[in-house]
């Protein structure tokens, strides 16, 4: 009796993963700190929301179509919904819709289909998209505002929101700065930041998220729990996230230490801006980050180092979308440099030498 | 403007002249390469490619006055080495790529007249005048020379065997739902 | 005793239950029965027996040739059919050559070699011959001749014999039936082969999830100071040879070394009862334990099949299918190689039969790279699964060996973790193969330029000869015109006596 042609040699056995499930996982994680973001800031933040991630979806089909890729098939793997999930996220939450749009457009068009589509990409999508808006549009990109919860007092109606978020109306009377773009500016006048600091919100505000800032960073609590799931799960491992935070916040400890007037502290530099989504999130992307695990704590040191760098003395408040892009940039040469060792061979790749020990 | 194409133009020509003279007078000797491709080459004098043998045809190629196709007991892989060495781009679209043979000896008809032994250049032929002859295959390079002096047309070229010691997994075809092509054509 | 950790390595499903606790049957002799002559690594055997010869059990009808080889003995008595081209157990589905042996149905054993009276005071060059003669190879998937690896005592000054009884593979249970029922013959066989090696200790590895055969090993071996039964972790791929002497010695065999460079020899546990059998009974290799399982296995079991007895065969005697398997493995799911047909033979190194549903496969077509970096991770090589296969694809061989495709041995870890479900495994396999063939080709190409060199000397050589003869000749024969005829005619019997 013969068999089914073969096609494959083995293994005749696979784990149950798949790239859909991965990317699943990863927007539940996201889940939490969504929903509650989503609340501070209201309809104009769910409007932009619901643009930002559609428009990304429409972009993927179409790039898809014009290469004459089965589209529906590869919109499966998810892949396009979590990178307009993480660009929203990063976008001011009251910014008007184009932004979410153009952004789309770069990320998804430029950033990964002229790559060459998913897993070809250097950079990381929702970043390109974000800093590319960020770049072109500052004003309209660094245009904060206090959180103004669903429902609450003051908070914009939907009628309102169609407003905001469509046809720019955006209040200037409500208007923020987020903690790091008030301090630098405080700094810029010659105030010192161990005064301006006592100006911004509490460490346990900042926790948890009751400030002003981009529409899904501004929750710490909820993003680590997000990061937790997703080491538990074993998407992430602790690699990225820990060298990235590490390296920004012993970079910011040490130099607050020796002059606490010109330098914030490390704490004030984890729980503020977006270091908790991007070291959870966004610099543990697969795609654009080294393979290996010695790789990725190089990485995230770098990441780490970039961004306390950038927001220390670069003219933008807020530096982790540019670190992770630079850093992204680095990946390969990382990867090419950070190869495991292999069995029975030395790091240049001879073979061991043989050492016959008396056991 | 005119300064600019100007002293352009005069750059152009100068380092252009330089670059003419230093060829003339600068060239490296090409033996070197001549030996190195003559290294490549089976090195079985079998004078397929139109060449007295493997050193000729070395020289021709190091000239740049023969393809590097010619070689036909090389194959692609001869092929590839030859054009990597000579930085150019094999042109494989005329090579047809038989895979390795090598020569059989039909016994019925061999009348053992030894003419392909004179013909080998690798002494893979076994047999004596009178005596039907038969092929050593480990030590046959499949160049075909004694196909054509055999009287009886009794060799002919088989391709070598696949077996389980030489069989090995094919490239593996992926059915990538990312580059798959569009539904197919019309009969 | 302390243990030491292993790179990577997965958890697959192992599945072990649907015959961990299914005692050892044995398979009724089939009527036909096809021996091949090459059932292991290295050369096949020479045939000893003409169609039409009667046989008895245990008769050697193959014998081992050159330096790497086994012998093959009749797995029953009966008349030799033929010796043919049969379907091989392999992927490839080519064939091989075969012995067709027709039982009789008497099962009659042949004469078998004395006993080895006291293994203990003989040398062990007589039971390295034992060993030989009786075709033993190793039982655990790659059929190394085991008579070349006892030889090692000889040259080597060797410390440890560890048995693998680690049975990494899922679904495969067959070393764990054999432990946990013949316990006495395995510690036995143990005890000879080290004396054979000279190894002062045995260390016998068996996986924690044998907690029975762990015990009865332990219990059986208690009264031998020397042996001492491990339980490692549960890690595929610990049952490679070179990751379970890391695990229990913490020493990493160099590459192209053998553990045995090492001091340490690595039998598995069904070899060394093989041993056994041959050392105190006279009885050759000719039957083994074949676990055959799998979802489309109607009642799998661990069967005591005879070598030679078709697949098809023993597929039956578990009942058949009840599925039809999307595909039948020989050996391991992991490492496993598919059958291209059922018609193929048992051999010695199969360990299990195992007809797979498409569910328990989990295969899915290949998407695009995500570049996870599971595959690095779970590399127990510490190889880079993602930039070796993403070299293959480009054709860049070379930069995939530069990369150490062929230090992989193929374990599966990756493509089993790989999300992308990119056949990664397939692409190394693939890859070592022509570079295999390459090297191949150009060992070939070196000698045919030696054959050819040699060539042009000599009829130099010859040319010289004549011509100074000539000369030699001319000035006595000045008046004789040089009969050219004479001289062409000279050189092509030279030629010819080439």
């Amino acid at each position: 009796m013969s068999i089914a042609t073969i096609k494959k040699s083995g293994p005749f056995a696979h784990g149950y993963t798949s790239v859909q499930k991965t990317m699943f996982t990863v927007l539940l994680a996201l889940l939490p700190a969504t929903l509650f973001n989503l609340y501070l800031f209201g309809w104009p933040a769910i409007l932009l929301f619901t643009v930002t991630v559609g428009a990304c979806v429409a972009i993927e089909a179409a790039c898809l179509a014009l290469s004459d890729r089965p589209v529906i098939a590869a919109l499966g793997d998810c892949s396009a919904l979590l990178t307009g999930w993480l660009l929203a996220m990063s976008l001011p939450p009251w910014a008007p819709w184009w932004i979410g749009v153009l952004a789309a457009v770069f990320a998804i068009a430029l950033a990964k289909h002229s790559f060459g589509g998913l897993g070809q990409n250097v950079f990381n999508p929702a970043m390109v998209g974000r800093t590319v808006m960020l770049v072109s549009f500052p004003v309209v990109m660094t245009a904060w505002v206090m959180p103004h919860p669903l429902f609450s007092a003051g908070a914009p109606g939907f009628l309102e929101a169609f407003a905001i978020t469509f046809g720019g109306n955006v209040p200037d009377t409500i208007s923020a700065a987020s903690a790091l773009g008030y301090v630098k500016t405080e700094l810029s006048r010659g105030i010192p930041v161990s005064q301006s600091m006592a100006q911004v919100p509490g460490l346990m505000d900042m926790m948890l998220g009751y400030r002003a800032g981009s529409m899904g960073e501004t929750s710490a609590i909820l993003i680590l729990a997000g990061g937790l799931f997703l080491m538990f799960k074993r998407i992430i491992s602790w690699h990225i996230p820990l060298s990235v935070m590490g390296g920004l916040f012993l970079m910011a400890a040490i130099f607050h230490a020796v002059d606490p007037a010109r330098f914030a502290s490390g704490t004030f530099h984890l729980v503020s801006g977006a270091t908790f989504l991007g070291a959870f999130f966004i610099a543990t992307d697969y795609v654009t980050s080294p393979v290996s695990k010695r790789g990725q704590l190089i990485f995230g040191l770098g990441c780490g180092v970039l961004i306390w760098l950038i927001r220390t003395f670069a003219g933008y408040p807020e530096g982790v979308a540019f670190a992770i892009l630079l850093m992204n940039g680095l990946a390969p040469i990382i990867d090419q440099y950070t190869r495991p060792r292999a069995f029975g061979r030395n790091s240049k790749g001879e073979p061991l030498p043989l050492i016959k020990e008396k056991p | 403007m005119w300064i600019a194409i100007g002293s352009l133009t005069i750059m152009g020509i100068v380092l252009g002249g330089l670059l003419g003279v230093a060829a003339r007078f600068l060239a490296v000797e090409e033996n070197p390469l001549e030996e190195e491709l003559k290294e490549l080459l089976p090195g079985s004098q079998c004078g397929q490619c139109g060449y007295v043998g493997c050193s000729q045809y070395a020289a021709a190629l190091a000239k740049g006055e023969a393809p590097v196709t010619l070689c036909p007991p090389g194959g692609k892989a001869v092929i590839e080495a030859l054009a990597k060495k000579l930085g150019v781009t094999a042109d494989l679209s005329e090579h047809e790529e038989k895979g390795p043979e090598h020569a059989f000896i039909v016994e019925d008809l061999c009348i053992g007249c030894t003419r392909c032994i004179r013909e080998c250049s690798t002494d893979a032929i076994m047999g004596a005048n009178k005596l039907m002859h038969t092929i050593i295959v480990e030590a046959c390079h499949g160049c075909g020379k004694c196909v054509p002096v055999c009287p009886t047309d009794a060799i002919v070229m088989v391709p070598v065997r696949v077996t389980l010691r030489n069989w090995h997994w094919p490239k593996p075809e992926i059915e990538q739902t990312h580059s798959e092509p569009k539904i197919g054509h019309a009969h | 005793m302390k243990l030491f950790p292993i790179r990577g390595g997965i958890h697959p499903d192992y599945r072990k239950e649907q015959t961990s606790e299914k005692a050892i049957v044995v398979m009724p002799m089939p009527a036909t029965l096809y021996i091949p002559l090459q059932q292991h690594i290295g050369a096949p055997a020479e045939v000893l027996v003409a169609e039409g010869d009667l046989v008895k059990k245990g008769q050697m009808i193959a014998r081992n040739q050159g330096s790497v080889s086994a012998s093959q003995h009749a797995p029953t008595s009966g008349r030799i059919k033929t010796v043919t081209e049969v379907t091989a157990p392999h992927p490839s589905g080519l064939p091989q050559t075969t012995i067709i042996l027709e039982s009789d149905g008497k099962d009659e054993w042949a004469e078998l070699p004395e006993p080895i009276a006291d293994p203990f005071a003989a040398d062990a060059h007589t039971i390295n011959d034992r060993v030989a003669q009786s075709g033993i190879v190793g039982m655990g998937g790659a059929a190394f001749p085991s008579a070349i690896k006892l030889n090692l005592g000889e040259q080597k000054k060797l410390d440890i014999l560890l048995l693998n009884g680690a049975e990494c593979e899922p679904y495969l249970t067959c070393d764990d039936r054999v432990m946990r029922e013949y316990a006495d013959e395995i510690i036995d066989g143990a005890r000879i082969m080290a004396h054979a090696l000279g190894t002062p200790r045995v260390v016998i590895g068996i996986e924690q999830n044998k907690p029975q055969a762990v015990e009865i090993m332990t219990k059986a071996a208690s009264a031998f100071a020397e042996i001492e039964v491990i339980a490692v972790p549960v890690q595929y791929p610990m049952g490679s040879e070179r990751h379970l002497v890391q695990a229990i010695t913490g020493r990493e065999t160099p590459a192209r070394k053998l553990t045995a460079d090492l001091g340490i020899v690595v039998h598995n546990v069904s070899t060394t009862r093989a041993v056994h059998h041959a050392v105190r009974f006279g009885r050759p290799l000719v039957a083994r334990v074949v676990t055959v399982s799998g979802g489309a296995i109607r009642e799998p079991n661990n069967v005591l099949t005879p070598i030679g007895a078709r697949i098809a065969d023993l597929v039956e005697f578990c009942g058949g299918f009840s599925a039809r398997p999307e595909s039948v493995v020989n050996g391991g799911p992991m490492m496993g190689q598919p059958l291209a047909s059922l018609e193929a033979p048992v051999v010695k190194g199969t360990s299990g039969i195992l007809a797979l549903t498409a569910e328990e496969i989990n295969d899915r077509p290949t998407s695009a790279c995500i570049r996870c970096g599971s595959c690095v991770t779970v590399c127990p090589c510490g190889l880079s699964p993602v930039e070796m296969a993403a070299f293959i694809r480009k054709d860049n061989l070379e930069g995939a060996a530069k990369l150490g495709v062929m230090d992989c041995f193929s374990c599966g870890s990756c493509s089993y973790v790989c999300p992308s479900h990119i056949p990664l495994v397939h692409y190394f396999n693939y890859a070592k193969g022509v570079l295999n063939d390459l090297e191949r080709e150009s060992r070939k190409n070196e000698r045919i330029k030696t054959l050819a060199e040699v060539r042009t000397i000599r009829i130099e050589k010859a040319t010289e000869a004549k011509r100074a003869a000539l000369a030699t000749r001319k000035p006595a024969s000045d008046t004789t015109p040089p009969s050219t005829g004479g001289e062409a005619k000279a050189v092509t019997e030279e030629k010819a006596s080439a």
